[in-house]
Order: structure tokens, then sequence, then C-alpha cells
């Protein structure tokens, strides 16, 4: 199984892949990909020594292009395929038709992997994406129980990756408008969620800060209490007369105790979420999942989840939660 | 252009869905949208009972699409997306690629419901090669965009299908593997005991401040507004809509109704009975929240 780990920015690529990645995967900086934030991902010139840095040791660069462009603003996308082409990455990461064909058609030896984005959760829905625009490889939406992942590895075309760690969103990927509908910018059309521009947060009197998106109130927070990155997801709300995470809780998800299932199941590589994350994060997550593949690689049958390996995970969680998520049944 | 019923986005009983759908037969609606889009669970009508509706809709005159699920999961979710696709007599109404591929490989043809991601022209001219006849936009998209996506395949002489814009109820927004409505009743979402069915205008949502957001329904969440597209009319009929969509609601789809047709036949626009989709005028959907370029 191939470890594929996140890099907002060159110094997180050269930790990950000093840390032990297969892959690491990148964004141009612009709302080409669904990580848009200010100050992360890279331009032409840190992707061509990024690319150098990872080539020189048999590491893998791919460029995500997963966001989904109107028809106004394509021209931009199939223009950012072709530099992705030419700076020589491994693989796009993609889920819109327009991008994908163009990619299909225009650079076909420019491997091609269907985005999280692109919301495939079944075998017919993986054979159109095959079919349509010979993907070489899919990952799949963070909604499927590990059975359905098993299940899925038997009757997909193509080879699958899945999220291993990392914040949990818990909708649909490339299916949820809830940040667009409070503040009109989506991580479809703009490749952001909660944009910072409309996160505005008050301090009162003892101490106790809320936060508003687009002057929607999300949350409020005791004066120790320690606050997330407000979206709208991760809020507190009332839903019949109690306040709570109605959606969900500050939460990141974290599959280490299955990897021996993902790996029997021929699952072909595991993600890491987090490219928004610092070099620390990325640098410990990296080498955690890099021993605990290498151990499985090494012994399957004697294989457990170390707790210093968990220990590790859990504290660069998000509020130090980490949970199995859609991938156990009970979850809700 | 004509009025649309969308699929029923809750959870009713058996003989309340039935009897709406009755009901229905005698509303000024083209178009009927039939079957389960947010939940496999919910079965007061499988999917058989669903067919046999269609039929006796269509029957009385009606033209009738067969709705599927919007996140597809498990094989007996697609064992019943299969037996609609395979009766042949209805279009689908594709609500994510596996719907898609179904009716590509089978020769059916199909509608792009809101729930499919089509954002521009080269998709959508795909997706009319693969069998899409009509194409509803994704909620996020305004009457700019999808003029620019229209007169885009028109420029590469692709015969556009209809479109269907969402015209009253309210909005879907997003779908997720976790039941919220099992979550806010502490229940597991294996042990739902069906409770969306005590929701049938879904569960209310609202800040901490009291202000109405969302609606939980099931897995799916929605905007809380009902939104109105009425006094929209003299541009819907610019850009060429050919259908409008009613989302059915618990109470006051038939005046819904009854105000949209009056609407169609009125000189002048009429004055709205919902709230104003932002997201029609390229704002936030939400109404009376700041445009995203005055932040």
């Amino acid at each position: 199984m191939q470890l594929v780990c996140p890099a907002g920015n060159l110094p997180a690529l050269r930790t990950a892949i000093d840390a032990g990645a297969d892959a690491v995967y990148l964004g141009f900086r612009d709302q080409t990909n669904a990580r848009a934030f200010p100050g992360l991902n890279f331009d032409d010139n840190e992707i061509r020594q990024g690319i150098a840095y990872a080539h020189a040791r048999g590491r893998q660069v791919y460029l995500a292009l997963n966001t989904y462009p109107d028809s106004a603003r394509l021209a931009h996308w199939h223009r950012a395929v072709d530099q992705a082409a030419e700076l020589g990455v491994d693989a796009i990461i993609a889920a819109e038709m327009g991008v994908l064909d163009y990619a299909c058609r225009t650079h076909p030896k420019l491997a091609r992997h269907l985005s999280v984005q692109g919301s495939a959760t079944t075998a017919p829905a993986l054979r159109y994406a095959f079919e349509r625009f010979g993907i070489a490889r899919a990952v799949l939406p963070r909604v499927l129980s590990v059975q359905q992942v098993e299940r899925l590895c038997q009757n997909a075309p193509i080879p699958l990756e899945v999220f291993a760690f990392g914040s949990l969103c818990i909708m649909v990927e490339g299916r949820c408008q809830l940040s667009s509908y409070v503040t009109g910018a989506s991580p479809n059309r703009h490749g952001v969620c909660s944009p910072a521009r409309f996160v505005r947060w008050d301090e009162h009197d003892g101490g106790e800060r809320s936060v508003r998106l687009n002057d929607v109130l999300i949350d409020r927070f005791q004066p120790e209490e320690p606050a997330a990155y407000p979206t709208v997801c991760k809020g507190r709300y009332g839903v019949g007369g109690e306040i709570f995470h109605a959606l969900e809780e500050p939460t990141s998800l974290n599959t280490l105790e299955l990897l021996p299932r993902l790996a029997q199941a021929g699952v072909a590589a595991l993600k890491i979420e987090g490219r928004q994350r610092g070099a620390a994060y990325v640098d410990a997550v990296t080498r955690t999942w890099r021993a605990a593949i290498d151990r499985h690689r090494v012994a399957p049958e004697a294989w457990t989840a170390q707790p210093a390996w968990q220990n590790t995970l859990s504290a660069h969680a998000e509020g130090h939660q980490t949970t199995l998520g859609p991938y156990h049944r009970a979850w809700h | 252009m004509q009025l649309s019923l969308g699929p029923l986005q809750y959870f009713w009983p058996r003989e309340r869905t039935l009897a709406f759908y009755r009901e229905a037969i005698a509303w000024p609606v083209h178009t009927l949208y039939l079957g389960e889009t947010v939940c496999s669970k919910r079965r007061e009508l499988r999917t058989r009972d669903w067919i046999a509706l269609a039929e006796e809709l269509a029957d009385a005159g009606k033209q009738v699409v067969l709705s599927s699920l919007a996140l597809i999961e498990a094989e007996s979710e697609l064992s019943a997306l299969t037996r609609l696709v395979d009766h042949g007599r209805f279009w689908i109404e594709a609500n994510d690629l596996s719907a898609v591929q179904l009716c590509r490989e089978r020769g059916v043809p199909f509608v792009a419901g809101p729930s499919l991601n089509v954002y521009n022209h080269e998709a959508l001219a795909m997706l009319i090669q693969d069998g899409l006849r009509r194409w509803v936009p994704g909620v996020e998209q305004g009457h700019v965009l999808i003029d620019e996506l229209l007169c885009a395949l028109d420029a590469k002489g692709v015969a556009r299908p209809e479109i269907e814009v969402i015209g009253w109820g309210r909005l879907p927004l997003s779908y997720s593997a976790r039941c919220f409505t099992a979550r806010a009743l502490d229940i597991g979402k294996d042990d739902c005991g069906f409770r969306c069915i005590d929701y049938p205008d879904g569960l209310p949502l609202s800040t901490r401040e009291g202000r109405p957001f969302l609606r939980i329904n099931g897995i799916q969440v929605q905007g809380d507004e009902i939104v109105d597209l009425a006094p929209e009319l003299p541009r819907l009929r610019e850009l060429g809509v050919d259908l409008l969509r009613v989302y059915p609601q618990e109470v006051g789809t038939d005046v819904a109704i009854a105000h949209l047709d009056r609407a169609l036949t009125a000189e002048t626009p009429v004055a709205p009975l919902g709230q104003r989709n932002g997201y029609w005028h390229g704002e936030p959907g939400m109404s009376g929240q700041a445009r995203p370029d005055a932040a």
C-alpha cells in the first residue's frame, strides 16, 4: 500500500518525503484545487523543485485539480492540465468531467486519478470514470463502511485509494453546499470551505468568544474551551430545544486499526488529509503511518496498532479526538 | 414553461404519500418525479410501489420520471436502482454517476438531478451523449452561470436539452454517511426506528441566537428557507427554462403550485410567497447574506 501525504508548501513536501511518503499531493496557488487558502500551495517553480526532490528519492508527486470550473473559466483549468503535463507531475487528481476529458484527450500519458470530490461510491460510478476518462485510480469518498470498501475493491475496474487519517469531512465530498449557502464561496467552485475573510471572532465579557461566518453564528466558546476552525458542519446549534454539535464534533478520522483489513482488501493507497496543516503534523503523521505500513508489510500476522502510534496520531487530531467515522457502521 | 413536482425529499406515511400524489393529478403540473432520493431505509413505499404509482400517474396523463438516490453505498441500493432503470417505461432522474452509468449502459434516457455535479457545457455535452434529455442545475448555479453554460453549448453546436430550475421549496445542500436525525435523537443509524417519519418537513436547526438556519432530513441537510423564483419569471423565460420545479413540502405545496401557475400566466411579475434564492443572483444561497465579493 502506498502512503500519499499532503504538501501545502515546499517545506511540507520535503518533510513528507523525508518522513517516508511514497507520494505527495499538492495544488496550484489558485482556485483549481480544493484547498485554495491564502498562504498555501505552489507556483510552477516550487512544483519543479518539489518534483526534483521527490523524483531524486524515487517518490511521486500528484497535482490536485479537483474543483468544478463553470463554462467561462474552463479554459483556465485546461491550461492547468497542460501545465501539469509540462511540469511532469506523476498524476493529476481531478473530479470534473470537462477537466478529466480534456486531460484524457490532450495528455493521454498523464495519469488521471478520480478525486474524492468525484463522489464515486459504486462500481458503476467507477466504471463510468474508467470508460469515459481512463482513470488509473480513484479516491473513495469518506462515506463507506470498511465492508463496503472491501466489496468495492473486488468490483472496481481500477485500484482504489482511501482516506486513512485527518480532519473528517462528514459530507459527501463534492456535494456539500453548506459553505456556499452562507458565504457564496463554495468548495466546488472556489476551492474553499468557510473562507477566512468571512470568519469573525468576537470576545465578550468574561472571556467567552463567539465565531460568525458571514454574520451567521456558528459557535460560542467558554474562556478555556479550545476552538477549532469554524466550518458550518462543526458548529453548535439548537435542535429540538438542545444545543449541541448537531452535524459533527471537531474530530479527526483515524483508520490505523483497520490497516490490516484495508491491506487485505487490496486498497492501493492510503491518503493523509491536511494540506493546511503545519510541518510538525506532516512529519509526525507521515512517520507514524510509514512505520505502521512497513511493520505490516514485514509481519502482517503479528501486526497490532501500537499505543505509541495512536498517541502520536491523537496528538495531531482535530480536538485531540479521533474516530473510525463511517468505516464503522455504528457511527452516527 | 411548465411546472414539475420534484421528488418527495421527506419520509411521509404511505397513505399520506399516496393521497398527496392522487391529489397532484388535478394540479397543473406537467411532470412528476417519483421515488426516494435521500435514504434507502425509508420503505413506506418500496421500489415496486413507486413504480406502480408511476404507472398510475402516467396513465392519468402525467409525464413521470423515476428519481434515484443521491448517495448509493450498498449493493441493495444498487439493485433498487437497477430495477428502476430496467423498468423501461420512464426516464430516470440520475442523482449520481451510478445512475448515469446504468442508463448509459442500457440506453435509458435520463434527467441530470441537482446533486449530479454539472458545472460547464463540456460536462453537459458528454452527458447528452450518454442519454441526458433534461438538466436540473445544482442549487448554487444562478442565472448568469446557467446562461453562460447554455451559450457555450450553443457555440459548440450541441442542441440544448430541456432545462429545469428549482422554483420553489427547500434547497438540498448536502448529503452524508451520517444520519443527522438519528444523531439528534441519540439513536444509532442502524436502529433509527425510521423516526424521520415524525418530521414531515425535516427537523429545524437554528443558530444559538435562535435564527432559523438549516433543516435536518436524515442524511441530507437542507436550507431552512423556502425559496420562490416566481418573481424571476421574465429572466427564466429569457434563459429558455422549460420546467420550474416545486419540491413537496408538508403544507402549502398546492398553494405554491397555484401561485406559480398564476405567475406563469400573469402579465406582470408576481409578489413572492417564499424567500429570495440568493444563489439565483450570484449571492450566498441564504437570503440576506452579504455578497461573496463584499467581504
